[in-house]
């Protein structure tokens, strides 16, 4: 059976060749790590992502032009300006602005992706929370409520169902995208994968091995935004 | 003396290399977000078609690559292209941004054609309409309408993500935009650098994104919401 197997040029030789598999395996602690960091960046900056949304979101459905304007101009520049370019930019004005500050490439990937999605989630809350209708914040409103008030208990409860199945698929995307922390040496799993990669030149199995991992990540989410729609649109 | 026109930033922002070189890097970034576009377009609708045809093997193909690919970092799917694929950087980009974004529209066309009622359907073709008559004169204009915002904003991550492609060493806008940073060393310098290729790509994308936002006012207008 050895014999059979050391004759067979596919497995010996070639991308995918069964020597690259044992070498991946036996070093795949490394993507165990980069793993781990990306869930750790993913995570964290969901959390920001969140936060940055929900107030940004508040603040351009808002009737007071000043925040209006912040949340736009927020907006429309963080959508429209690739990612990579404002981690660039986060990795060099940091240091610049305040020398002598030292920040991990982690916490600029956290920073990089949770102002990047919260943007798009502030699109999302905005949407919500103007799908619900005016009539009903003047009704709280004129039932003693402040404005803060009425958006904590009577329209953003509302809107959670509508936001939700998008925020859910921006969370698809956050986790997807913090692999633009491998282009600054990030550690993250694409970094891992393809720092191993590049060094023997083992791509074909080591790349088959982060796109699962990274799908295994994204998959269920996918799948629990899926499952949101349809409740939303059962309702 | 230290005068303004001296400034690190002044001196490079009076350097026509600089000039020169996000010039060269902007055109081939268009080049790549444009041929990415036009064929993740073209696979998209095929793939959507697929998918929403739901013919047993063919309407699985199709679900089967969108789930996946979906799942999948942008990054990865450039790097795979170069890496495992062999192609040259340029192409490399452009293959790896159509696999994405060919599964994303084809997601996008096949979330248009289910919002039609099936109601709508059924009443074409009790009309005497044929199968692409219908398609034509009754399921595709809400559906049209439906997706253009989703398909233009898809264009504008195109234009966005191809930045990746300086993992790869294409020299388009981003990395040639790096080179020049290291060239220029300062760091005001370097800021200003980044600052003026966020300008470029928010240009491009901003007009692309009101384009949309008017063409989808100006088309829904004056179509009811029935069945929709």
């Amino acid at each position: 059976m050895a014999d059979l197997l050391a004759n067979i040029d596919f497995l010996q030789e070639g991308p995918f060749s069964v020597p690259r598999w044992e070498a991946l395996f036996a070093n795949i602690g490394q993507l165990w790590q980069g793993a781990l960091v990306t869930v750790l960046v993913a995570s964290l900056g969901l959390a920001l992502a969140l936060a940055l949304g929900t107030v940004l979101g508040v603040m351009s459905s808002s009737q007071w032009r000043i925040p209006r304007g912040f949340a736009r101009g927020y907006v429309e520049f963080f959508q429209n300006t690739p990612l990579l370019i404002q981690v660039f930019m986060l990795y060099n004005a940091i240091p610049m602005l305040v020398p002598g500050l030292f920040i991990p490439v982690i916490a600029i990937g956290i920073l990089g992706v949770g102002m990047y999605h919260g943007a798009y989630m502030a699109e999302v809350v905005r949407a919500g929370i103007q799908s619900i209708g005016h009539g009903q914040l003047e009704a709280a409103l004129s039932q003693g409520f402040s404005y803060v008030g009425a958006m904590r208990y009577i329209i953003i409860p509302q809107a959670m169902r509508i936001v939700l199945p998008p925020l859910t698929n921006q969370a698809v995307s956050l986790i997807k995208n913090t692999s633009v922390l491998a282009i600054i040496a990030g550690g993250d799993l694409m970094y891992a994968g393809d720092s191993f990669a590049g060094r023997y030149g083992h791509y074909g199995p080591t790349y088959i091995v982060v796109g699962l991992l990274y799908f295994l990540m994204c998959f269920p989410l996918a799948r629990l935004t899926r499952r949101l729609e349809s409740r939303t649109r059962a309702n | 003396m230290n005068t303004f026109m001296d400034s690190p930033v002044m001196v490079m922002l009076s350097d026509p290399v600089l000039y020169l070189g996000l010039g060269q890097g902007l055109l081939l970034t268009l080049q790549i977000a444009g041929i990415s576009i036009a064929l993740s377009f073209v696979i998209g609708t095929v793939l959507g078609a697929m998918r929403y045809s739901g013919l047993p093997v063919i309407s699985h193909v199709a679900a089967t690559y969108i789930e996946v690919v979906r799942n999948l970092p942008q990054l990865l799917l450039i790097l795979v292209s170069y890496f495992v694929l062999g192609l040259p950087a340029m192409w490399a980009a452009v293959i790896g941004l159509t696999i994405y974004t060919a599964a994303i529209i084809a997601e996008v066309i096949r979330g248009g054609l289910n919002s039609v009622m099936t109601g709508q359907w059924e009443a074409a073709r009790s009309q005497g309409f044929s199968y692409l008559q219908a398609m034509r004169y009754i399921v595709l204009p809400p559906a049209v309408v439906k997706m253009i915002p989703p398909i233009v904003s898809q264009f504008v991550t195109v234009i966005k993500d191809s930045s990746f492609a300086m993992a790869i060493g294409a020299y388009e806008l981003m990395f040639k935009g790096t080179i020049l940073a290291a060239k220029y060393w300062k760091p005001e310098q370097i800021i200003t650098i980044y600052l003026a290729i966020s300008l470029i790509y928010f240009a491009i994308n901003f007009t692309i994104s009101q384009i949309a936002r008017r063409m989808q006012t100006k088309w829904s207008a004056g179509r009811g919401t029935i069945g929709s």
